[in-house]
């Protein structure tokens, strides 16, 4: 049986504010919403904190004047999780997807992100897998891709942010997640700082390929 | 009266946290409108009233726990011109 592939645009914003690239993501969730094109946005952020709905604030570790003297945001977000750190050095993709294309299953879609993240490692010869039950990809005992989701009338958005050559001092400003878990990077498997052009070239290949949609030309 | 239900979200998925109201008992409601945002793992939700009318009524608050199909909101459908 031949399945017809679903076209995609792909959009690189490069380094961007993460309030911009909020205001993009919903934009893009408005335009899937009246049966435009699905998108895979591409990015990093400068230092910011995000607090997904089910964030602690115990699991930020240091004050709002140490945080405003580094210039770093912290911002209550509408995705599932705890806190995170995006900065630059971490490739963030933020899919607009109709998940009425891929079954309307949050766990699917959930364990499909982690699969891109998996191959996208294997790419690079980096072994990386699920672990015991939780949301997210590990290398070792090191967690090296944070996933949290948000989804509208089964279209999803916010997505998947995996460590490159992330400065992982930062992560120590929170406890990811609210998990005691260390962070890693692919520079840090590597020992060796990784070419993000080429991980952002690799990731939109396996996302295309995984979840079988067809690069639009734009 | 019509229901706002919490719907199925996935395989093995059988209950979700309520995040959010986004509308509060008495107020009218668009059936567009989202009126709540459920959180389960690492996604929200966001369900829409289905219906217009005014929520007459919450049963499960903010940080409340409900199963898929558990009703979480009765709206009093209105016709006729939106204010």
């Amino acid at each position: 049986m031949i399945q017809e592939m679903t076209i995609c645009h792909v959009k690189d914003l490069g380094l961007i504010d993460y309030e911009q690239a909020y205001v993009l993501q919903k934009q893009h969730v408005d335009e899937v919403l009246r049966g435009g094109p699905q998108t895979l946005l591409l990015c990093e952020h400068p230092p910011v904190l995000t607090l997904g709905r089910l964030a602690d604030g115990k699991n930020l570790l240091i004050g709002g004047e140490e945080l405003a003297r580094r210039g770093v945001g912290v911002h209550p977000i509408d995705r599932g999780g705890d806190i995170t750190l995006h900065a630059p050095g971490q490739l963030i993709v933020y899919p607009i997807l109709d998940l009425a294309h891929f079954g309307k299953d949050l766990r699917r879609y959930l364990r499909q992100l982690e699969q891109v993240a998996i191959d996208l490692l294997g790419d690079f010869d980096i072994v990386a897998n699920r672990f015991s039950g939780q949301t997210g990809v590990w290398v070792g005992p090191k967690k090296i891709a944070s996933i949290g989701i948000g989804v509208r009338r089964w279209i999803a958005f916010h997505g998947l942010a995996v460590n490159v050559n992330t400065d992982l001092e930062l992560f120590a400003m929170i406890r990811p997640c609210g998990l005691d878990v260390e962070m890693t990077s692919m520079a840090a498997v590597k020992k060796q700082e990784v070419c993000l052009q080429e991980v952002k070239e690799k990731m939109m290949g396996r996302f295309l390929k995984n979840f079988y949609l067809q690069r639009a030309r734009d | 009266m019509k229901q706002v239900i919490l719907p199925e979200l996935g395989e093995g998925i059988e209950k979700a946290t309520v995040a959010c109201w986004h509308a509060a008992v008495g107020d009218r409601v668009a059936g567009d409108t989202d009126v709540v945002e459920l959180v389960t793992d690492k996604a929200t939700f966001s369900v829409p009233a289905e219906a217009s009318g005014i929520i007459k009524e919450i049963l499960v608050g903010e940080g409340g726990e409900a199963k898929v199909g558990e009703v979480l909101a009765i709206i009093e459908p209105q016709t006729g011109p939106q204010r």
